[in-house]
């Protein structure tokens, strides 16, 4: 009897095997399609950026972006942290300029099509955004009118081609910013409004060229992506673009029962959400609270959609008009980061937490608590096969 | 291991009696069981087709209703306490995931009146991810014959969407609560 039953296993997995061939439902199918990089619309125009698809900005945006000469001390540029060589981020657990920050560096493929920038929103364009690690005093430490001096004795000619003409900045103090040390501090206040709006006129369209480079860096196709294809089209998949079973298990699991795709949606597998998963503090690191600190700097923000810099009009502006302001789930919410190319550039999360895609899984099946406000993540059983898995799918969003 | 009684009661072949060899007995052991495994192979293969059967006739009788119930989407209903008729219809006839819309919501009194002038609030989430809604949409128009613009509206992922709107004009106050499925 023995050998009977031996027969009968034998025989079951001989007809489940010829069940390993991709084998997708149609809901999994439209899922998988909906996750193609091929289903990533045109980049929409920036109408609070005049300047966004001008390519001579974009050619002076690209020459700031890697000009050291753009910091205090001579030493750090934007390519310092986004390394053009590393998916424009620096492999560090928290990102290195004049100093050391608490966040880690956040890749810029695809980064035009953000609403939100930084792991907390915090600036809502991608131009404000490109103006805030200037003036941080961890990262390019750099003042307001420093810049606005340095921009007209180094790129005087190329800028006023771009943006028209620089103004009379001889009465301008060398170092002020409403940002900066007390002296500097000081001497913005002691500056006329009108001499206010001129330098920050000029350090506007800084980061509006800054900007319009940054809108080239875009994500490219994967060997997920040559798979998502062949299933949408019923082409039999061929050499790179085959799937192997885990890395089919994986993808089934991510769009299925671990439930990734709830977050991590779209083309770019991210849904620009904020959302606490329970991503613990690292000890040292000044207190942290995500988005819910980050409402009120957007708001405060000079640069921001409602403010006097933007071009073109407000209804462009939908996203701060509509933000979510005082909801107990912005507490130590933080963006979803695209997964693309994500399984190359450990460590994970917003201040660098986890070392491996292994360690990601785990905490996400685990879902332990928040230290403050409440995760909403909810505990997955996974096996180490299914880990090994999910791990093996996210990879072919590297290949 | 069966004995040797018992291969000979399986085997296909006549059983042939009297003394042989120790060569003749490993020959008419291999022999027989290669007719056994053929046997074997055989019952189980009648057996993985009879369980073949079996899901089948399970699959094909089974109601193709059988997805879960979903929830109300109607775009039209009354409100909690009857008070008003409300429907709740995106502007622009599609609704596009990730994207900031504006929706129409039209408010009558049981009787068929528009309601003018009513003070609207929005507020929801999606109710299986025990979050509230991306964005703070707002009634920020009135556009006459009882309809209202709520911009801001964003759903940034496929699921179960659920926005409340508490109402309240000279008619009284009551709620209502639509559910959108992506």
């Amino acid at each position: 009897m023995r050998r009977f039953f031996c027969f009968f296993a034998l025989t079951v997995a001989a007809i489940l095997a010829g069940c390993g061939k991709p084998d997708f439902s149609d809901a999994e199918k439209k899922m998988i399609a909906s996750l193609a990089l091929n289903t990533l619309p045109a980049l929409k125009p920036d109408t609070t950026n005049r300047f966004a698809d001008v390519p001579a900005a974009a050619a002076l945006g690209s020459t700031l972006f890697f000009d050291v000469g753009m910091s205090r001390d001579g030493t750090v540029s934007c390519s310092t942290c986004h390394k053009i060589d590393r998916q424009f981020q620096d492999d560090l657990p928290q990102a290195v300029g004049v100093g050391r920050t608490n966040r880690r560096t956040m890749p810029l493929a695809g980064v035009a099509r953000d609403p939100w920038f930084f792991w907390d929103g915090r600036r809502d364009s991608l131009w404000a955004q490109a103006l805030t690690p200037l003036e941080n005093p961890l990262e390019q430490a750099g003042n307001r009118t420093a810049y606005a001096h340095y921009m007209r004795i180094r790129f005087g000619e190329r800028y006023e081609r771009i943006f028209g003409p620089l103004p009379d900045l001889s009465g301008i103090p060398p170092n002020a910013s409403p940002l900066g040390s007390d002296a500097e501090r000081t001497a913005w206040n002691a500056m006329s409004g009108a001499q206010r709006d001129a330098v920050n006129r000029v350090y506007a369209n800084i980061g509006k060229a800054i900007a319009a480079f940054e809108r080239s860096i875009e994500p490219s196709p994967t060997r997920f992506d040559r798979f998502a294809l062949d299933l949408a089209t019923g082409a039999e998949p061929k050499g790179d673009a085959t799937f192997s079973q885990e890395e089919i298990l994986g993808l089934k699991l991510f769009i299925g029962k671990a439930n990734c795709v709830t977050c991590h949606n779209g083309p770019r597998f991210s849904d620009n959400g904020f959302h606490n998963t329970g991503v613990p503090p690292v000890a040292g690191l000044p207190a942290d609270r995500g988005r819910v600190d980050a409402v009120a700097q957007v708001e405060a923000d000079p640069f921001n959609c409602f403010g006097a810099y933007r071009d073109g009009d407000a209804s462009a502006c939908g996203e701060l008009r509509f933000m979510v302001k005082d909801a107990a789930e912005l507490v130590r919410a933080y963006k979803t980061p695209s997964l693309r190319g994500a399984a190359t550039r450990p460590p994970y999360m917003h201040a660098g937490q986890f070392s491996s895609l292994d360690e990601v899984v785990a905490h996400y099946a685990k879902a332990a608590g928040s230290v403050e406000g409440t995760s909403e993540i909810h505990p997955l059983e996974l096996s180490d096969r299914e880990r090994a898995a999910l791990v093996a799918f996210l990879k072919t969003l590297s290949e | 291991m069966l004995g040797k009684q018992a291969f000979f009661r399986h085997s296909v072949f006549p059983q042939a009696g009297g003394m042989r060899s120790a060569r003749q007995n490993v020959i008419r052991r291999r022999g027989t069981g290669l007719a056994s495994l053929w046997r074997y192979f055989l019952a189980g293969l009648g057996l993985a087709a009879l369980l073949v059967g079996v899901l089948a006739a399970v699959y094909l009788t089974a109601p193709h209703s059988a997805q879960p119930v979903g929830p109300d989407v109607s775009r039209t209903k009354k409100t909690d306490n009857g008070l008003y008729v409300a429907s709740f219809v995106p502007e622009h006839g599609v609704v596009r995931q990730g994207e900031l819309e504006s929706w129409l919501l039209t408010l009558k009194t049981k009787t068929g009146a528009s309601v003018e002038r009513a003070a609207i609030t929005i507020s929801g989430g999606m109710p299986q991810h025990n979050h509230g809604l991306p964005t703070s949409p707002q009634a920020t128009d009135y556009l006459g014959e009882g309809r209202y613009r709520i911009e801001g509206v964003k759903f940034t992922m496929s699921g179960w969407w659920q926005l409340r709107f508490a109402i309240s004009s000279g008619a009284g106050s009551d709620t209502v609560l639509f559910n959108v499925v992506l």
